[in-house]
């Protein structure tokens, strides 16, 4: 599997793509740190386009690179290699070079801007983090849509359409029901509403650094445990980790039955 | 330095009173043993000067003018029997004592250190501890609270008293305190005319600093941290907030500044910091906002119905998950060259004023009003998108409610 | 050598195979031959695990190829249309296919015969289809394998290399390995083939020598052979 990844991730390393979403990163990184000189508006801004543009990215390139390396995954499968660690490994591949991308273009800005000495650097640890579960999250449920849809087209088609659903359509479909709902107890219902959505929890957990102080404003006892203490930032890892490895699992499970 | 100004404040009554001061020791070996007797046997202007040691006394009532000294913080245990001092007379000094261990009562306020229809107080470099009520003035004047420290350990607000209690006071000054784990920090009743200035009051279950039916006070240089809520202002007229830093004030009931049906008010220079609610205002007129700075608070304000001609200028509203909050639609209320970090305008003429109004209140606020669980949507795409749809045209919002230039740059004064 | 039992395969609702029963015998040239959509390739995928059986077993060296990736080292496989990661130089992609299988010199001779050194450095995605094909015949041929398999070996070459590439092929055959190919040029398969199995609609419908062919068709040459069974099986 380490040669897979190996290979995938020196192939994706070099592609342009890569380098244009490390450029994006970096330009957005300097702009923000150096044009505007906020680090609080930065990391505000930052959280917004990682909770969008991270998903989407994800899941595009995911879906690309698998369509675009069929005929080599072709050629994998006729070696001596299980195919558990053929997909793996250009799954890990993948997803660490997005990740790297990410990592790097944002942090080579933030290191020059003299981060380490600043009180923010937990605040954009997070955001780094998060973007990086985002990445492992959607890469994977890209790789599982590649693997159930032989059609290309219909493959990106599904791949936007979960962006969409995730990114934008559950949040109005969960605020629509929050509403319909309003005369019910409804904290336990909306923090098991985030759990289910990989970008909701992830927002949670920068509202948890962000907006802590609005979120202790309401006065239900389980939000009150959930954002008042550890447990909440706790309890989204460990869920953001699980989103990790249910789709990671499906990949081996489908690319065991998968005919090529 | 203290005790510079406690002797010259000595020397002073003394010279005009033309009365030979005598001072009287007490201590275990020495004499007098006890304070009580110390005060029977001393006459009007002697000082008492109370050695290192633990006295268990209580009800020490003080009726005569006198300046009781503790050196090297004698403690003074009252083993929770009921009130510790009480003052009953005019030109009384009290300093540098350790009180501790006030009784607890549901019938009757027992304090630490009392004073009763007196002026010419001085109460300072006291360090009360295990108290019910702390520091209590009942229609006193012209009195001054300083450089004492309050350490209560308060859980429930019935059971408990405040640390600074004024009640019909007027002209008192206090100044310098520390007070901590108590109901209120400082509770004015009644009183006028008072200067709260330079206190740190945090920690305690309540609020931090309490008015009510309190006129013409001013408080400045404050700081509240972590109180149940910061400042409350209620039923008063004419208080001036100079220069405070109201802070950390977490929980659902929880406000850096509460005001409700206060008129004539000026806030200016404050900086309200962490708090879930910034400024909490119902039914509050013709109240100045200048120079303050909202820095990621929940919401820096929330406005809860008749509030009229208030007028919000130069305010520097800086990262808060909500800038202003409406329970209605209608809006009197004037806000004009604030800085906004929210603010997505232009500005083509670079005259520092952004082209474009700014909208302070958000749909998703008023939909966080109705449905409380919603906060957990804050800062989704979905948010943004039905947020900009009200930006363009408000339909639960004031549509009123702008800010007509709104600053480019943060303000600074 | 290979042993194919009662193989079922359907795609969806399509069949692709209905109980096919092979025996492929050590040491020789042996063709999988049949119209387009015969279920050839399937049949090599199945043997190569990458295409999974509905029913059936199959086994290679003796051994069941079930949940099992080892076996392939013994195999060379030569794919139909080789698509290579564009961004990989062809000298890295015969480095990485060693460092996955273990380390060879062939290499260096096969590069040599085909005329490769001018394109070591080029990356794969800017050559040409019959020079991708060529370094698709490095690859296969630089291991040494007793069981090599040649999806459409011939597509996109010129006149040398196809001399070439049946050299290699005969080289292979005299060493006592056993090779599987299929194609569609007749000619092709007549010359080098010692046996032939006709796939017809997902069963086998012949084997044997091209000899054995021609006389149970009546058919003077092998390519018409072929015609007539496909002749007589559309009519």
């Amino acid at each position: 599997m380490l040669k897979i990844l190996k290979y995938s991730f020196y192939d994706l390393m070099r592609s342009r793509w890569s380098y244009v979403y490390f450029i994006f990163y970096l330009l957005l990184g300097v702009v923000l740190l150096f044009l505007n000189n906020n680090l609080s508006k930065a990391v505000i801004t930052l959280m917004n386009v990682i909770i969008v543009l991270v998903p989407l990215i994800g899941t595009i390139f995911g879906v690309m690179y698998y369509y675009n390396s069929k005929e080599f995954t072709e050629l994998l499968l006729a070696q001596p290699l299980k195919r558990s660690s053929i997909f793996l490994g250009q799954y890990l591949g993948v997803a660490l070079s997005l990740s790297m991308s990410l990592i790097l273009g944002l942090g080579i800005p933030f290191v020059f801007y003299g981060l380490f000495k600043s009180n923010d650097i937990w605040d954009f640890s997070l955001l780094l983090i998060t973007g990086t579960f985002l990445t492992f999250i959607f890469t994977a449920l890209a790789f599982n849509i590649a693997l159930s849809n032989e059609n290309k087209i219909k493959g990106f088609g599904y791949a936007i359409l979960l962006w969409l659903f995730l990114a934008v359509i559950y949040d109005g479909l969960f605020l629509m029901s929050l509403i319909l709902f309003e005369d019910y107890p409804l904290d336990k219902l909306s923090l098991f509403g985030t759990m289910l959505n990989p970008i909701d929890l992830s927002r949670t957990l920068i509202l948890l650094k962000l907006d802590i102080s609005a979120l202790l404003g309401y006065t239900g006892a389980v939000f009150k445990k959930f954002f008042g203490t550890n447990f909440g930032l706790i309890v989204s890892i460990i869920m953001l980790s699980v989103w990790v490895v249910l789709p990671v699992l499906r990949i081996v499970y489908k690319s065991n039955r998968k005919d090529f | 330095m203290k005790k510079i100004i406690v002797s010259l404040v000595v020397v002073f009554c003394a010279s005009i009173l033309n009365v030979k001061a005598e001072t009287i020791e007490v201590c275990a070996t020495c004499n007098i043993t006890s304070i009580k007797e110390a005060i029977v046997i001393a006459k009007d202007f002697d000082t008492i000067v109370v050695k290192k040691g633990t006295y268990k006394e209580y009800n020490i009532i003080i009726d005569k003018p006198l300046t009781l000294i503790g050196e090297n913080y004698p403690v003074i245990d009252g083993e929770n029997k009921g009130e510790i001092i009480t003052i009953h007379s005019d030109n009384v000094t009290v300093d540098g004592f350790h009180i501790i261990n006030v009784g607890t009562s549901y019938i009757e306020d027992y304090a630490a250190i009392r004073v009763v229809k007196s002026k010419n107080f001085i109460i300072q470099n006291l360090k009360l501890e295990n108290l019910f009520f702390g520091i209590y003035l009942e229609k006193a004047k012209e009195g001054k609270i300083l450089n004492n420290t309050i350490l209560g350990d308060a859980i429930q607000e019935y059971n408990s008293g405040n640390g600074i209690q004024l009640w019909y006071s007027k002209n008192i000054d206090i100044e310098n305190n520390y007070v901590q784990g108590v109901r209120d920090g400082i509770y004015l009743e009644f009183s006028d005319f008072c200067n709260i200035i330079n206190n740190v009051s945090t920690g305690n279950i309540r609020y931090g600093l309490h008015f009510m039916f309190s006129n013409n006070d001013i408080y400045q240089d404050n700081t509240f941290e972590k109180n149940g809520a910061g400042v409350a202002v209620m039923f008063s007229k004419k208080i001036k907030m100079y220069n405070n830093i109201f802070k950390k004030n977490w929980g659902s009931a929880s406000y850096g500044l509460l005001l409700k049906e206060i008129n004539d008010a000026e806030i200016i220079g404050n900086t309200f910091e962490e708090n879930t609610i910034g400024i909490n205002i119902e039914g509050t007129n013709r109240i100045n906002y200048k120079n303050n700075d909202f820095i990621r608070n929940g919401w820096a304000m929330k406005v809860r119905g008749a509030c009229y001609t208030n007028t919000f200028f130069e305010n520097n509203f800086l990262y808060n998950s909500f800038d202003l909050s409406y329970n209605s639609k209608l809006n009197d209320n004037i806000f004009d060259n604030n800085y906004w970090s929210n603010y997505t305008g232009y500005d083509l003429d670079k005259n520092g004023i952004g082209d474009v109004p700014y909208r302070p209140v958000k749909l998703f606020s008023y939909i966080v009003n109705r449905t409380p669980e919603t906060i957990i949507l804050l800062r989704s795409l979905f948010i943004d998108i039905i947020d900009f749809s009200e930006k363009v045209s408000p339909v639960f919002t004031p549509d009123n409610l702008l800010d007509n230039n709104p600053s480019i740059k943060k303000i600074e004064w | 050598m290979v042993t194919v039992e009662n193989l079922h395969k359907k795609f969806n609702k399509n069949v692709v195979l209905s109980g096919i029963d092979l025996n492929i015998n050590e040491g020789g040239i042996f063709a999988v031959l049949g119209p387009n959509g015969s279920g050839k390739t399937t049949l090599i995928k199945t043997i190569l695990g990458m295409v999974i059986p509905n029913k059936g077993a199959i086994t290679v060296l003796g051994k069941n190829i079930k949940h099992n990736s080892e076996y392939r080292s013994k195999i060379d496989y030569l794919p139909q249309i080789a698509n290579f990661p564009s961004n990989l130089k062809v000298k890295e992609l015969i480095k990485m296919i060693k460092d996955l299988r273990g380390n060879t010199n062939e290499d260096v001779r096969l590069i040599k015969l085909f005329n490769l050194e001018p394109f070591l450095n080029k990356k794969l995605g800017n050559l040409s289809g019959g020079t991708k094909q060529k370094v698709n015949i490095v690859l296969t041929f630089m291991f040494d394998s007793p069981l090599i398999i040649l999806d459409e070996p011939t597509t996109g070459l010129d006149p040398i290399s196809l001399i070439r590439l049946k050299e290699l092929i005969q080289t292979e055959k005299a060493k006592g390995k056993t090779l599987i190919i299929t194609s569609h040029i007749m000619s092709f398969v007549e010359e080098v083939s010692d046996e032939i199995v006709f796939i017809l609609e997902g069963e086998i419908y012949f084997k044997g020598t091209i000899n054995e062919l021609k006389t149970k068709t009546n058919q003077p040459d092998f390519e018409h052979a072929i015609a007539s069974i496909l002749i007589d099986n559309h009519a």
